[in-house]
């Protein structure tokens, strides 16, 4: 059971106050990622307060849904959607990057419960996805493992050999998606090392593939329904979003996959979110 | 300055306000000389090509230089076909990606080919800061120069990056060069002397001989600067080549100050201080103390609060020599 099931409308403000949450972060931190981050909070929100089996106050809870977050660069998005989840205190978000934090700069396993595996090194996630599902099956488990890629990483070659073991395994408790927003560090994905066509390379490696809008609630929750459903192949769901969603002067800009908003672009970018009006107009 | 050996030209404001620069900006004009020097220089990079400053040389050979995308395995293989076919590339990342992903292409494609590859890594070390452990390498000098066949440099500042560069590309085959992110003094001039396999003696002493490399060289002279005041005297030798290591040099040191101390950012096991302890053990045995990461981890932090918090400071280096000439 998801333990807190919100509606859309809920979701999707979620989703608002988490990219919130993500400006104020990296700004207080000075670096970090907010391209990505910003862009998967929808993704995030739909997975922790809907569709993921997991239980904050027991973090190691065997039957959880695994979420293995590969591109380990944006989880400015993960620490702020695991806070909001209930799995620490929101207030421990101020402590990004700094010295003796458990949110380090990159997701450490070993820091911060929540975390199912260390991640920075792209390219690596998929991998280790498999062995995970691959081990719920040895066990009869029926949890399902949601490896969470970024569109970079998939130049990697090692992304595509993981790619080949799923298949190989016929690994249908294996879900992964994509953040398709075709940026990098230099410059727009499909200038700097073409991956298109992007569907046909999975379709060809035998997976099922799925794409959506990973802005769009909707899409999104139908998504994972379906792909909760699916039989006989690992599912790859292909999410097309907006790198820095949200905050229109970071939108679809590369130069934002990797540098901290100044204060008042923070300001700004808060300004654009209007959460106060907003939470103010729900009630 | 006391001691400060004059042949070794370093700069005058040495101890008075340096200018502060990254050593990878070294890097980044070195590789525009030799792109202007040598067509046959071409260079590569796996998505990381403003760190590595190599914005330069794109835009005025973007012929000669090759966007592997996120994908260093490729690239390492790669710049080992264009060394094979007599170019002279130069390959980038991040220290943790490239060498450490990378190890078994470097090892079999191109050591064991002797091809003419050079790495170049940035974002070495502890100094890497915020982006925390995944992101600093601290055990690259180790697997390097365990490596038949390859030579690891790390500068000691954006100068020396500059020269090591050009050195490199000059000597045939393969060269690990070291580089960090973080602004560091630059105190040695284009008159300071540089020769690939050399030790640099910048200050001489006759009490300890410090051993360093990269961004310690200067924390081990303002080391020496401190000790000074309690009356000892202390060599400090930049150690910019780990491999091949100037054994001579290192011998004579040993021999005239009988104590030696290494300071690394890095691993104590497996860098420079195990190179020095390798030579010393078989020739000049003296007493030894080896500064470096204390086989753990790095972490998030700013860049000076994680050099003091791993003790990589003058203080600690002080502290060592003392406890070093203990045992003499
Ligand atoms: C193996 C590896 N090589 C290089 C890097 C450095 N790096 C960090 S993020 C990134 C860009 C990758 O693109 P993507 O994940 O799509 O970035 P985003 O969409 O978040 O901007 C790179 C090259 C890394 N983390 N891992
Ligand atoms: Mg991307």
């Amino acid at each position: 059971m998801n333990p807190h099931h919100f509606d859309i409308d809920t979701l999707t403000f979620t989703a608002k106050e988490i990219r919130g949450d993500i400006l104020r972060m990296l700004e207080k931190a000075g670096s970090g990622h907010p391209g990505g981050s910003l862009g998967m909070a929808d993704i995030f929100t739909a997975l922790y307060f809907n569709i993921l089996n997991h239980s904050p106050e027991d973090p190691l809870w065997p039957e959880r849904d695994r979420v293995v977050l590969s591109n380990g660069h944006i989880c400015p998005v993960l620490y702020a959607t695991l806070a909001r989840a209930g799995y620490f205190d929101l207030e421990e978000l101020k402590t990004l990057r700094v010295l003796g934090s458990r949110l380090q700069g990159h997701p450490s396993r070993l820091d911060l419960p929540g975390i199912e595996t260390s991640a920075a090194s792209l390219g690596q996630g998929l991998s280790i996805s498999v062995g995970m599902a691959l081990a719920a099956r040895l066990d009869k488990e029926k949890h399902k493992i949601f490896a969470l890629l970024s569109d970079g990483e998939l130049q990697e070659g090692s992304s595509w050999e993981a790619a080949n073991a799923a298949a190989k395994w016929q690994l249908d408790n294996l879900i992964a998606v994509v953040d398709r927003n075709n940026i990098q560090i230099d410059g727009n994905t499909e200038d700097i090392f073409p991956l298109e066509p992007l569907r046909d390379k999975f379709e060809a490696f035998n997976w099922i593939v799925l794409e959506i809008n990973g802005n769009d609630m909707e899409q999104i929750l139908q998504v994972f329904e379906s792909a909760l459903k699916m039989k006989g192949r690992p599912i790859c769901i292909i999410a097309h979003t907006t790198p820095g969603k949200g905050i229109s002067f970071m939108e679809n800009k590369y130069e934002w996959h990797g540098i901290a908003p100044s204060r008042i672009e923070m300001m700004e970018g808060l300004a654009e979110l209007r959460l106060e009006e907003v939470a103010y107009e729900r009630n | 300055m006391k001691g400060i050996r004059a042949e070794m030209k370093l700069a005058p404001n040495l101890f008075k306000n340096p200018e502060l620069k990254a050593t990878r900006a070294g890097f980044g004009s070195a590789m525009t000389a030799l792109g202007e020097s040598d067509e046959n220089v071409v260079a590569l990079c796996a998505d990381l090509s403003g760190s590595l400053k190599l914005g330069d040389f794109i835009s005025k050979w973007p012929d000669r230089f090759f966007q592997s995308g996120v994908a260093e395995q490729n690239m390492v293989n790669m710049a080992v076909g264009l060394a094979l076919s007599g170019k002279i590339p130069f390959a980038t990342s991040f220290g943790v990606f490239m060498p450490m992903r990378t190890l078994d292409q470097i090892r079999i494609s191109v050591c064991y080919n002797n091809a003419n590859v050079k790495l170049a890594a940035s974002h070495t070390g502890i100094t890497v800061g915020p982006d925390g452990a995944t992101h600093q390498v601290l055990e690259d000098i180790a697997v390097m120069r365990v490596l038949p066949k390859m030579k690891v440099i790390v500068p000691a500042d954006a100068i020396e990056t500059e020269k090591a560069t050009i050195s490199a590309a000059k000597i045939d085959g393969p060269v690990y060069l070291r580089f960090g992110r973080q602004n560091a003094p630059v105190y040695t001039t284009k008159d300071t002397p540089f020769e690939i396999g050399k030790i640099n003696k910048l200050r001489d002493g006759k009490d300890v001989a410090i051993v360093a490399c990269g961004v310690m060289v200067y924390i081990s002279l303002l080391a020496a600067e401190e000790l000074s005041k309690n009356g000892i005297e202390a060599s400090v030798l930049n150690c910019h080549t780990i491999k091949p290591i100037d054994t001579e040099a290192l011998i004579k040191a040993a021999k005239e100050c009988g104590a030696v101390v290494t300071a690394e950012e890095h691993q104590k096991s497996g860098g420079l201080g195990s190179a020095v302890a390798e030579v010393l053990v078989e020739s000049e045995n003296v007493p030894m103390k080896i500064i470096g990461i204390e086989d753990r981890f790095g972490e998030s932090g700013e860049s000076d609060e994680l050099m003091e918090k791993y003790g990589l400071t003058s203080t600690n280096i002080v502290k060592a020599v003392k406890n070093v000439l203990k045992r003499k």
